[in-house]
């Protein structure tokens, strides 16, 4: 795989991703052993540059790196010179100074990933680990992962073909909807919108299946194997998106009698954190249905496997 | 000085000697006095006037200053510009416009007519002493808060209303505040795509249309700055069939890049108001063919590097334009095939110096007439590889081979450009 950098879903074709989920296969085996260490990263400096706060993702790339044996260095816009206002490109700079081999970055500014990987500031592979409300292609690969784990069998060398995955909520503002609407449809997916007009740019519901704004007659009128529930931002109410958190819940919550109304095999996704009673309630979230504990899981294999191509080591993992 | 231009070709296809002698035309047709110079294949037209330009002087001297501004502005062929009020301090009383004026006679190479502000601050809420502008030595007659729209409509109608004073006109920057909040980008397919904060359309239209409604209700004279959509467009057409007194300007920006080239992030094509879509560009050309646009305003906005090297969200909005409009100009209307050489002295000249009431401007090539004037060669072309005389650097046509070039520049009888190159101070 000649991958330089993952910047966007839409970077990789159907082989490509279908390797890494391959990959990931491998990798959450490395998980399981008493020592989870591999060697592919052995003497690679990874930078994990996050100008946004993030708990999860952070964590995860830290672990996946961790477990490649790199060496990680850790970036934070609240303990370091980003904070007194040096600019991104100063920021960078001085990481190529220090000949980091890979940055993962988290950005507010939607395309910064791209911005960096093109600016010629840095000549080493750039992660996307969200910017602004564009992409985050690390959680599409997993959430990829996850669904084909749990609903194709014998999934090794697999697409996603014919699935048929709804995503419910914010997807105006959603970096995480973006992605998997480019990586579900690479694999052959069927992807559907559920949101409030608000919240659903008509140019992007074009590129859907399906689109409704009513939860009750997309489950009526579809047969969905996953739902994706994306995480609601209050500030979004300020900007007048939808009228309040109770109307949000009842209209666009999934719920137990939702959840009760699909088939048997519907699975719960959310990339987190959720907002328990508002886009998804507890029922839901810890059923036998729910994938959210898989998907965090997935996620360390998801990284490894794209940091481990990205380093472009030879060695067997 | 005294010279003659042979062989020129004016706008209406007629070749003949031009013979200037200090700062007049004192002949169009055979004679020839002084030092003849060759002017076969060239095209004379009256010194370009621009509407809309960013000098960024006082307060942005990084940027530009009125001097590096007006060796941008001979170079591309025009003699006068219209710095824009958003200075530091703002060009919002009669000191501030006036020390403007007299830095743009110190650099002599174009007349630069300073704008004033609508409000104090351009804050949108007192206006400025616009009567003391005007009977400045500056006598500014147009005035805007450009960069801010006047959003607020007891504000506009009472700006629109008080100009009438001394025959001022209104330059609104039409751009409905709440729509547009943190606005990056046209609000489309590609901002949708892009994750970008999308900045509506009707964001524009609908302010526009609302100040038509003001300009008609007060009996006022509005003038559109840098109008963008096809919708704004459908506007003006009908506040122009109602006899409503608004002329319209279009960037030559606007007249050829489209939203697609902002999927590079690159914030070289970061604007406002945004690039749009094809189907805009193309409302925009022929509304620029058939009168319904009536000027070109460069909305030269020099930003530098730092404020462009970044990422999209923290870079600032705006783009070059002085150097490259009569290409942009020359593109639309003339290698299009659809219209012709005088249409583009109008548009570039005889409108724009109009609507500000520059008498010495856009006048008709003929004795008599001051001797402002630009030669273009149309069958050479311009490629920029850099910012070219500006101070700043945000070029978005670097490398692109545009139609035309400017060969000379004539300001008050005196070479400004000469071969193309900066003949020094007039």
């Amino acid at each position: 795989m000649k991958l330089k950098h993952l910047v966007s879903a839409a970077d990789l074709n159907r082989a490509e991703a279908i390797q890494l989920m391959d990959t990931a296969v491998e990798m959450s085996s490395v998980s399981a052993r008493e020592v989870k260490k591999l060697p592919a990263l052995r003497g690679k400096t990874v930078v994990n540059l996050f100008y946004e706060d993030s708990t999860r993702t952070r964590v995860s790339f830290e672990v996946a790196e961790k477990r490649l044996s790199a060496d990680v260095v850790n970036v934070s816009a609240k303990g370091s010179s980003v904070s007194k206002g040096e600019s991104l490109k100063d920021t960078v700079q001085t990481l190529a100074a220090i000949s980091a081999d890979i940055v993962v970055m988290r950005h507010s500014a939607s395309g910064a990933a791209h911005t960096l990987a093109n600016s010629g500031w840095f000549d080493g592979s750039v992660i996307n680990a969200g910017d602004g409300t564009h992409e985050h292609p690390t959680q599409a690969l997993l959430d990829a992962i996850t669904l084909r784990d749990r609903l194709i069998s014998d999934p090794l060398g697999k697409d996603l073909s014919g699935l048929n995955v709804a995503i419910v909520g914010d997807i105006a503002h959603s970096r995480v909807a973006r992605s998997n609407l480019l990586l579900l449809k690479t694999l052959g997916a069927r992807v559907h919108f559920i949101a409030p007009p608000t919240l659903l740019p008509r140019a992007l519901s074009a590129q859907a299946v399906s689109s409704h704004h009513n939860f009750d007659n997309a489950i009526e009128e579809q047969s969905f194997d996953a739902v994706m529930m994306l995480r609601v931002q209050s500030e979004r109410m300020q900007a007048a998106f939808f009228p309040s958190e109770a109307e949000y819940s009842k209209l666009w919550g999934l719920n137990r009698e939702r959840l009760s109304r699909m088939n048997n095999h519907t699975l719960v996704m959310h990339p987190g954190p959720m907002n328990r009673g508002l886009e998804i309630d507890s029922f839901c979230a810890d059923s036998e249905n729910s994938t959210i504990l898989d998907q965090v899981r997935n996620g360390v294999s998801a990284r490894m496997s794209v940091l481990y191509h990205l380093a472009g080591t030879e060695r067997n993992a | 000085m005294s010279f003659t231009l042979s062989d020129v070709t004016l706008a209406d296809g007629r070749k003949v000697n031009v013979a200037i002698d200090g700062d007049r035309i004192t002949s169009v047709g055979t004679e020839k006095h002084g030092e003849i110079i060759d002017c076969s294949g060239l095209v004379l037209l009256p010194g370009f006037v621009d509407l809309h330009t960013h000098l960024r002087q006082p307060g942005f001297e990084q940027s530009e200053t009125v001097l590096t501004g007006s060796q941008a502005a001979a170079k591309g062929g025009y003699t006068a510009v219209h710095p824009m009020a958003n200075t530091m301090p703002v060009a919002d009383n009669a000191g501030v416009v006036e020390q403007i004026q007299r830095l743009g006679e110190d650099a002599g190479l174009v007349e630069v007519q300073p704008i004033g502000a609508v409000t104090v601050g351009l804050e949108g809420e007192q206006l400025s002493e616009m009567g003391s502008m005007n009977e400045s030595r500056a006598k500014v007659t147009i005035f805007s808060d450009d960069g801010k729209c006047v959003s607020d409509a007891l504000v506009m109608r009472r700006a629109l209303s008080y100009v009438k004073t001394f025959k001022g006109v209104i330059a609104q920057h039409a751009q409905e505040p709440r729509l547009t909040q943190n606005a990056q980008m046209n609000e489309g397919q590609v901002s949708a795509e892009l994750g970008l904060s999308g900045w509506p359309a009707v964001a524009e239209e609908s302010i526009i249309a609302r100040d038509i409604m003001l300009a008609d209700l007060t009996n006022s004279r509005l003038h559109v700055c840098h109008v963008s959509t096809k919708g704004s467009i459908e506007q003006i057409r009908l506040g122009k069939s109602r006899g409503v007194q608004v002329t319209a300007e279009v960037t030559p920006h606007h007249l050829l890049l489209t939203d697609e080239l902002v999927r590079s992030y690159d914030p070289v094509y970061k604007v406002n108001p945004p690039l749009r879509t094809q189907v805009d560009v193309d409302a925009l050309r022929e509304a620029l063919i058939d009168g319904t646009i009536d000027v070109i305003g460069t909305d030269h906005a020099p930003h530098p590097d730092e404020s462009k090297d970044c990422e999209w969200a923290s870079a600032a909005f705006g783009m070059l334009g002085l150097e490259t409009a009569a290409s942009i100009a020359q593109l639309v209307l003339i290698e299009s095939g659809k219209s012709n050489w005088e249409r583009l002295a109008s548009v570039l000249s005889v409108v724009p110096a109009q609507i500000s009431g520059l008498e010495t401007q856009g006048q008709q090539i003929e004795a008599g007439s001051f001797a402002n004037l630009a030669l273009i060669d149309p069958k050479a072309t311009t490629t920029l590889t850099d910012g070219g005389a500006s101070k700043s650097s945000n070029q978005p046509y670097r490398n692109m081979k545009l139609p035309g070039r400017v060969i000379h520049t004539i300001f008050r009888g005196k070479f400004t450009v000469r071969n193309g190159e900066l003949a020094g101070k007039a």
